[in-house]
C-alpha cells in the first residue's frame, strides 16, 4: 500500500512540475466555457444585406428601413446591378440581397436572393425577411379586423426558457475536458515512460504492475474532479445555469465517466509505444468522435443511421445525456439508470481489455 | 542546399518508417472526412412529437394529420394526459408535446378562438427554436384552412432564390470546411511535435553540434509537413468531389495557392510552440488549446456574424477563419484572387510574423 502511495506521489510531482501543461489544463475549461457562453452561438443575426432598389418609392424605402431596424440584418450596401450583387457575394461581404423591381408593390415582385453556401443561414434569413415583409404588407391593409377562428398557441419552453445555447454547451465542454485529462493525458503519461525507458525501471522494481498503473492514473482522477467542480462553478456563477438535480449524483456520474475514460487511456497505452502515436490516436479516435458524434454540437437524430449506431459506443454520448438530465431536468437515478449501466459496462470492458493487453516485458 | 536535401531525406525516412503515423496521415483523414461530413449536419428533422388529444373531434384529428404528414415531425405516441406528455419529455422519449385541450373544436366554432398547448424540450435551444417555428407554421396553415371561405384575405410573399447551392446541400457547405480542419491538424500538430521529440529524446543536441544552420534545420523540419499537408488537401478534395460531389466552381490553383500560404502560417505556429515547450505532452496540450479556440472561432460550425463585436475582432487574428472563408468562397462561389486579396494579404502577413517570431525564439541549444 505504501508503495502505491509513493507512485502517486511521484506522478503528482511530475504533473505539478510541468507548469505549462498545468496552466493549460485549468485554463482550457475556463476559456472554453467563456467562449461558448459569450462568443459562440448558433443564432443567426446581424447578417449583412445589400439592397438593389429600382423602385425608389415610399414603400421600398419604408420596407428597407424596417428590415435594417430588425436585429437580424445590417445594411451593407446600396447597389445598382445584379453584377454588383454577384461581386459582393463572391467577396463574402453579404449574405442576402434584396431586389425591389420597379412597381414591385403593386406587382408583388419583390425578390430575395440568399447565399445558400450555408443552407441553414440561407433558410433562416429568407424566413426572417418573409416575415418582415408580410408584417409590412399587413400594416398597409387599411381594414383592421380580427380574423375569425383564431388559434392561439401557448408555448412552454421546458428547462431552458431563454433558449440559451450555453445550456447545450456546458455538458459538452465538460465531457471533452474530462476526456482530454483522463484518456489523453494518461495514455501519453504511460507511453512516455515506455518511450523514455523508465517503464522498464518501474517494472523490474518490486511493485506489482497493477499498483504502477493505479499510482500513475490516480492523480488524473483528482485533476478531473477538480475540473468538473471548476466547470460547474463557472456555469452556475457566470451563466446562471441551474443544477436542478442532486449534486452528489452529478459528481458520482462524473467519476464513473472519468474512470471509463481512464480505462480507455490505459488501453490505448497498452497498444502503443510512442507518445506521438498515442497522441494522434487519442486525437483522432477519442477527441474528434467525442466532439462530433456525442450529440454535443450536432444532433444525433439527424445523422445517418450508421453514424447513429456508432454514436452508441461513444461513452461521451451517454455521459452528456446524464449531465443534461441531472443538471437541467433535475431527475434522479430512476431516469438515468440505463445510461449509467451502459457506462459502467464500458468501464469494465476497457479495464478487462487493458489487463489482457498489459505486457510486463516491453521489448520482445 | 545539399544539407537541406539530406535533412529532408532523414525526415521523410523517419516519418514513413512509422507505419502508424503513415496511416494516421493518409487514411484517417479520409475516414474522418466521410464521418464528419455526415455527422456535421445542423439540419433538424425527425423531431419526435407526441400529441395529447383530449378533444377527439374532426378538427383535432385534422390538425394531427397535418403534423403527421410533415417531414419534420415523427408522430410517436398519443399519451392520454398532459402529465404523461411531460414525463415523456423528461424521459427523452419526445422532443415536443402538443396538447389539444377538450373543447378545441367547439370553442373555435362558437367563440371564434381556441388555445393549443405546445411543450418543447428546450435544452438544445436551436432545436427547440426550429421545432417551434415548424410547429407554428403547421398550425398557421391549419388555421388558414379552416378559415378559407370565410374571408378572402390573400397575401403575397416575396419570391426567393438560393444562389450557389440551390439544392441546399449541407455537404457542399461542410466538406470544404472539414478539409481545412484536417489539413490544420496535420500541419500544426506534427510539425511542432516533431521538433519537440528531438528535444525530448536528446537527438537535437547532435544536430546542434553539427554544422547544420538554424534555418536549414527549420526548413528541413517544416518542408515535409508542408508537402504532406498539401498532398492531404488534394486527396481530401478528390474524395469530397468523388463522394459528396462538392462543386468546384473556382480555380483549384487558387485554393492550393492559398493553402500553401496558410500552411506556412500554421507550421509557423507549430514551430513557435516547439520553441517554448520541452516535452511532447506540453507541445500537444498547448497546440490543442489554441487549435480548439481557432476552430471554434473559425466560422466552421457556427456563423461568425452572430458573434459579439469583440469576438469578431479576435477572429481577424485567426488563420483558420481565413482559410475556411476562402475555401468556401473559391470552391463554391468561384471567387477569383481579386475577391480574396485581403485574406491573402492577411495570411501572408500572419505567416511572416509568426515564422519570424519562431526563428527569433529558436535557440540552437537543447
Amino acid at each position: 500500500m505504501r508503495s502505491l502511495f509513493h507512485i502517486i506521489q511521484k506522478e503528482v510531482w511530475h504533473i505539478l512540475r510541468d507548469r505549462r501543461t498545468l496552466l493549460i489544463l485549468f485554463g482550457m475549461p475556463i476559456m472554453q466555457i467563456l467562449l461558448f457562453g459569450f462568443a459562440i452561438t448558433n443564432e443567426i443575426k446581424e447578417a449583412d444585406v445589400a439592397i438593389l432598389d429600382r423602385a425608389h418609392d415610399e414603400h421600398s424605402h419604408a420596407l428597407t428601413e424596417r428590415l435594417i431596424a430588425s436585429e437580424y440584418f445590417i445594411f451593407a450596401a446600396n447597389i445598382r446591378s445584379e453584377q454588383e450583387l454577384e461581386n459582393l457575394f463572391q467577396q463574402g461581404d453579404i449574405k442576402l440581397g434584396i431586389i425591389f423591381p420597379k412597381d414591385w408593390f403593386a406587382s408583388a415582385g419583390l425578390q430575395i436572393i440568399a447565399d445558400a453556401t450555408d443552407p441553414n443561414t440561407a433558410t433562416t434569413l429568407v424566413n426572417y425577411t418573409q416575415a418582415i415583409v408580410a408584417d409590412y404588407l399587413r400594416d398597409q391593409q387599411t381594414v383592421t379586423q380580427v380574423p375569425p377562428r383564431q388559434i392561439h398557441t401557448e408555448l412552454r419552453m421546458l428547462y431552458n426558457q431563454e433558449l440559451a445555447s450555453v445550456f447545450m454547451f456546458v455538458p459538452g465542454v465538460m465531457t471533452i475536458i474530462l476526456m482530454l485529462v483522463s484518456a489523453m493525458m494518461t495514455s501519453i503519461a504511460l507511453t512516455r515512460e515506455k518511450e523514455l525507458g523508465t517503464m522498464e525501471v518501474l517494472l523490474v522494481s518490486p511493485l506489482r504492475p497493477v499498483f504502477i498503473i493505479l499510482g500513475k492514473v490516480a492523480p488524473y482522477v483528482i485533476l478531473s474532479m477538480i475540473n468538473t467542480a471548476l466547470i460547474l462553478l463557472l456555469s452556475v456563477w457566470v451563466f446562471a445555469m441551474p443544477i436542478r438535480g442532486s449534486l452528489l449524483l452529478l459528481f458520482g456520474e462524473s467519476l464513473l465517466f472519468v474512470l471509463t475514460a481512464l480505462a480507455l487511456g490505459i488501453f490505448i497505452s497498452t497498444r502503443t509505444d510512442s507518445q506521438q502515436v498515442a497522441m494522434l490516436f487519442s486525437l483522432m479516435v477519442l477527441m474528434l468522435p467525442t466532439i462530433l458524434l456525442s450529440g454535443f454540437i450536432f444532433p444525433i437524430e439527424s445523422m445517418p443511421l450508421p453514424l447513429q449506431m456508432i454514436s452508441n459506443i461513444i461513452p461521451a454520448k451517454w455521459f452528456i445525456i446524464i449531465i443534461k438530465d441531472v443538471m437541467l431536468k433535475g431527475v434522479g437515478m430512476a431516469y438515468i439508470w440505463e445510461e449509467t449501466l451502459i457506462m459502467a459496462g464500458m468501464f469494465l470492458i476497457f479495464t478487462l481489455l487493458s489487463i489482457r493487453n498489459f505486457n510486463i516485458r516491453l521489448s520482445s | 542546399m545539399k544539407t537541406i536535401l539530406f535533412l529532408l531525406r532523414k525526415e521523410f525516412l523517419q516519418i514513413f518508417r512509422n507505419r502508424v503515423i503513415v496511416v494516421m496521415i493518409f487514411v484517417m483523414p479520409i475516414i474522418q472526412l466521410l464521418i464528419l461530413a455526415n455527422a456535421a449536419d445542423y439540419e433538424v428533422r425527425n423531431l419526435v412529437l407526441q400529441v395529447v388529444d383530449q378533444d377527439q373531434t374532426t378538427y383535432s384529428r385534422q390538425l394531427i394529420g397535418h403534423f403527421a404528414a410533415s417531414n419534420y415531425f415523427l408522430l410517436e405516441g398519443m399519451p392520454a394526459s398532459a402529465k404523461k406528455g411531460t414525463v415523456a419529455i423528461a424521459r427523452d422519449e419526445a422532443d415536443l408535446v402538443l396538447d389539444i385541450p377538450n373543447g378545441f373544436e367547439r370553442n373555435l366554432l362558437r367563440d371564434g378562438a381556441a388555445a393549443l398547448h405546445l411543450n418543447i424540450n428546450a435544452i438544445n435551444g436551436v432545436k427547440a427554436g426550429l421545432a417551434n417555428s415548424y410547429a407554428q407554421a403547421i398550425i398557421r396553415d391549419f388555421n388558414q384552412e379552416i378559415r378559407s371561405g370565410i374571408v378572402g384575405t390573400t397575401q403575397w410573399l416575396p419570391s426567393y432564390r438560393y444562389w450557389y447551392n440551390p439544392e441546399m446541400d449541407y455537404y457542399t457547405f461542410m466538406v470544404p470546411g472539414i478539409l481545412v480542419l484536417l489539413v490544420t491538424l496535420v500541419g500544426m500538430f506534427l510539425s511542432g511535435l516533431n521538433i519537440v521529440k528531438e528535444k525530448e529524446i536528446g537527438t537535437i543536441e547532435q544536430i546542434n553540434v553539427s554544422p547544420i544552420r538554424k534555418s536549414q534545420f527549420v526548413i528541413g523540419k517544416l518542408l515535409p509537413f508542408w508537402l504532406i499537408a498539401l498532398v492531404e488537401l488534394a486527396i481530401g478534395l478528390f474524395a469530397g468531389w468523388l463522394v459528396f460531389s462538392i462543386p468546384i466552381v473556382g480555380s483549384l490553383g487558387l485554393v492550393f495557392g492559398f493553402a500553401a500560404l496558410y500552411l506556412l502560417a500554421v507550421l509557423g505556429i507549430g514551430l513557435f510552440i516547439s520553441t517554448i515547450t520541452e516535452t511532447q505532452q506540453q507541445a500537444m496540450f498547448i497546440s490543442w488549446f489554441f487549435l480548439v479556440i481557432f476552430i471554434l472561432m473559425s466560422g466552421l460550425f457556427t456563423p461568425i456574424e452572430s458573434m459579439p463585436d469583440w469576438a469578431r475582432a479576435i477572429t481577424r487574428l485567426n488563420p483558420v477563419a481565413y482559410f475556411v472563408d476562402v475555401i468556401r468562397l473559391v470552391l463554391l462561389k468561384g471567387s477569383d484572387w481579386w475577391a480574396i486579396r485581403w485574406q491573402m494579404l492577411a495570411m501572408g502577413g500572419f505567416a511572416i510574423v509568426i515564422n519570424a517570431a519562431a526563428m527569433l525564439n529558436y535557440r540552437k541549444r537543447g
